[in-house]
């Protein structure tokens, strides 16, 4: 863990300048005389896996503060928060996220633990329900959603189920995105909340907080949550990922968040599309960098984004 | 798996009582699946098998629209899917093959953590941003183009080429993140005992490496081919229409106004994906299970 910020620093380094070539073969012979052959081979692949994911990057940021004929100009990004529905985009976004968030961890959580504690024979329907998502592709869950909310209009027109088929379609906050984001993150927060459980002895905790006289809601609020932390923020992190960057199911139901505006302003403004394209990545870049450091230590994960932001363009 | 069993001989008497509260809490969970994953797929199958005449209102049972769903411009968008995911998932897994190898076998520790730091973060970039990052380097008039006059080479993105390249932008690293761990499974031990009973690296790799190796090299794949397969926003703000694709023929068919037995055919092709990508998991979950004993 100690030589995580000097030999992140270097690996970036080699990223650019292909020093790989260079640096490694000083580093290797010292301990493993026995091998320079491969160290050249490696250095190759390297620096092109490195140009391959890095020239994307670089020439998208060019393109959008290079205009031919202007020379360098910022405005792609300084006119971004006055664009028409940027805002609101993002806003509603964001609300997403944090609905589709806490759903599944709502839903997850105590699935999860009942299942660590008391039910093991649940255990397996719970795991087949929570990753069957993964098997259906989402355009082939909108052809379903569809179907089902045309069943509103056609045939449930004078029942009280009606008005909730209009509620959840309501434009300002589509309820039923969170339903499906909720769907589609399942697996994911599946994963990750029962590798934190895996990590816990969660019956000896729970019996030892029991014997103590602590409540149920004691239990899980004081003493299980706590030691979940690092799982629940990964499970959160990539719930809100997912749903940033979610186009299909959105725009397929006619509704507009991010990535769906994103696209609706490539015509007119393609400079300023591909600077949110760029604005985005790194928002989602930050987020699971610090997610890959949530596991570790308070000290790494606290520098993390620092020694690895200076990797984007 | 032993925490779990333990505790249930220790208080038998006492789960008894507690067991019926826990199967609670699992209830909201499973019923949630239930009504928003089951019935929207329930809705898309039974759509897909089903004719609604629209006078009469009678419904009745039809294998028509998984018929056309197998026909013409729909079977040639299958078809176009299969091979590009087929294509993207043999190249982009043989070179994340190549690129962890190269990580794995550095001895440092740091090129390694920021190789799959790295991979951990592109194997989550696909989508929209993705495909205007690409339009922007090699799009017509994007700078990589303009700077290498890409477009005299015969060079177009918006081609099944060009979605091929875009694609292993996020599948080499998915790859690289699936098998770096079943390469840290060849444990140098192995090498030596081979080259010291007297095998080459040719027989090595043969006999001992590729064995080995096989079921996460197969599972990789297969995970790529699902990836690549269910992939649409990256497809959609790219081409719009001019490669077919399944998933672009989908959202044709459902964003469009058109009748309603092309509608039904819709459902049709995503009942032929779902049975594609669940033939394509089949082989996968099982795979990963088996080279899961390669990864301690």
């Amino acid at each position: 863990m100690a030589a995580m910020t000097p030999t992140t620093r270097y690996s970036d380094g080699a990223r650019d300048t292909g020093e790989p070539e260079t640096g490694a073969p000083a580093r290797t012979p010292a301990r493993r005389p026995r091998r320079p052959r491969p160290t050249i081979w490696r250095g190759a692949v390297l620096a092109l896996a490195g140009a391959y994911f890095l020239v994307p990057l670089v020439a998208s940021f060019v393109f959008t503060v290079h205009v031919p004929g202007h020379g360098i100009t910022f405005e792609a990004y300084t006119e971004l928060l006055s664009a028409d529905g940027f805002t609101e985009s993002l806003l509603l976004s964001l609300g997403l996220a944090a609905a589709t968030i806490a759903l599944s961890l709502l839903l997850a959580v105590p699935a999860l633990v009942a299942v660590r504690i008391g039910s093991p024979r649940l255990r397996p329907v719970v795991e087949v329900m929570c990753m069957l998502p993964l098997v259906v592709p989402p355009i082939a869950l909108v052809t379903g959603i569809t179907t089902v909310l045309r069943w509103g209009p056609e045939h449930l027109s004078r029942t009280p189920l009606y008005q909730t088929f209009i509620a959840v379609q309501n434009e300002e906050f589509p309820v039923v995105l969170v339903l499906a984001y909720t769907v589609l993150a399942l697996p994911f927060v599946y994963r990750s909340l029962d590798a934190g459980l895996r990590a816990v002895d969660v019956p000896t905790l729970v019996e030892a907080a029991r014997s103590c006289g602590a409540s149920w809601p004691h239990v899980v609020l004081r003493v299980l949550l706590p030691n979940l932390r690092a799982s629940l923020a990964g499970a959160a992190f990539l719930t809100l990922a997912l749903v940033l960057g979610e186009f299909t199911i959105a725009s397929l139901l006619g509704f507009q968040p991010f990535a769906v505006w994103i696209v609706s302003i490539s015509g007119a403004q393609a400079r300023m599309s591909v600077a949110v394209s760029i604005l985005s990545l790194l928002i989602t870049w930050l987020l699971l960098i610090a997610l890959s450091r949530a596991g570790t230590t308070p000290s790494t994960a606290a520098a993390a984004p620092a020694t690895t932001s200076r990797k984007e363009p | 798996m032993s925490s779990t069993t333990d505790p249930r001989v220790a208080g038998g008497t006492r789960r008894r009582r507690r067991g019926p509260r826990t199967w609670l809490a699992t209830l909201p969970l499973l019923t949630f699946t239930g009504l928003c994953f089951g019935i929207p797929l329930g809705a898309m199958a039974y759509g897909a098998v089903t004719r609604t005449d629209p006078a009469s209102g009678a419904t009745r049972v039809t294998g028509e629209h998984l018929a056309r769903s197998l026909q013409g411009p729909y079977l040639g968008s299958l078809i176009g899917s299969v091979q590009l995911s087929a294509l993207t998932a043999l190249v982009g897994g043989v070179l994340g093959v190549v690129i962890a190898q190269a990580v794995v076998t550095s001895r440092s520790a740091g090129l390694r953590s920021a190789a799959l730091t790295a991979s951990g973060v592109l194997a989550n970039f696909g989508g929209v941003p993705l495909a205007f990052a690409f339009i922007a380097t090699v799009g017509i008039s994007g700078v990589v183009t303009q700077l290498a006059d890409l477009t005299e080479l015969g060079w177009n993105l918006y081609s099944f080429t060009g979605l091929t390249v875009v694609y292993l932008y996020f599948l080499i690293p998915l790859m690289v993140l699936v098998i770096a761990p079943a390469l840290d499974g060849l444990r140098p031990q192995w090498r030596e005992a081979a080259q010291s009973s007297g095998a080459t690296a040719r027989q090595f790799w043969r006999h001992v490496g590729l064995p080995v190796l096989a079921p996460s090299l197969l599972g990789g794949f297969v995970l790529l081919f699902g990836t690549a397969f269910a992939a649409h926003a990256t497809a959609a703000a790219l081409v719009g229409g001019s490669v077919p694709l399944v998933t672009l023929k989908i959202a044709d068919a459902l964003s469009g106004n058109v009748l309603t037995g092309q509608e039904n055919v819709a459902l049709a092709l995503g009942l032929d994906m779902i049975l594609i990508a669940g033939l394509v998991m089949a082989v996968y979950l099982p795979l990963q299970r088996r080279s899961a004993r390669w990864l301690r």
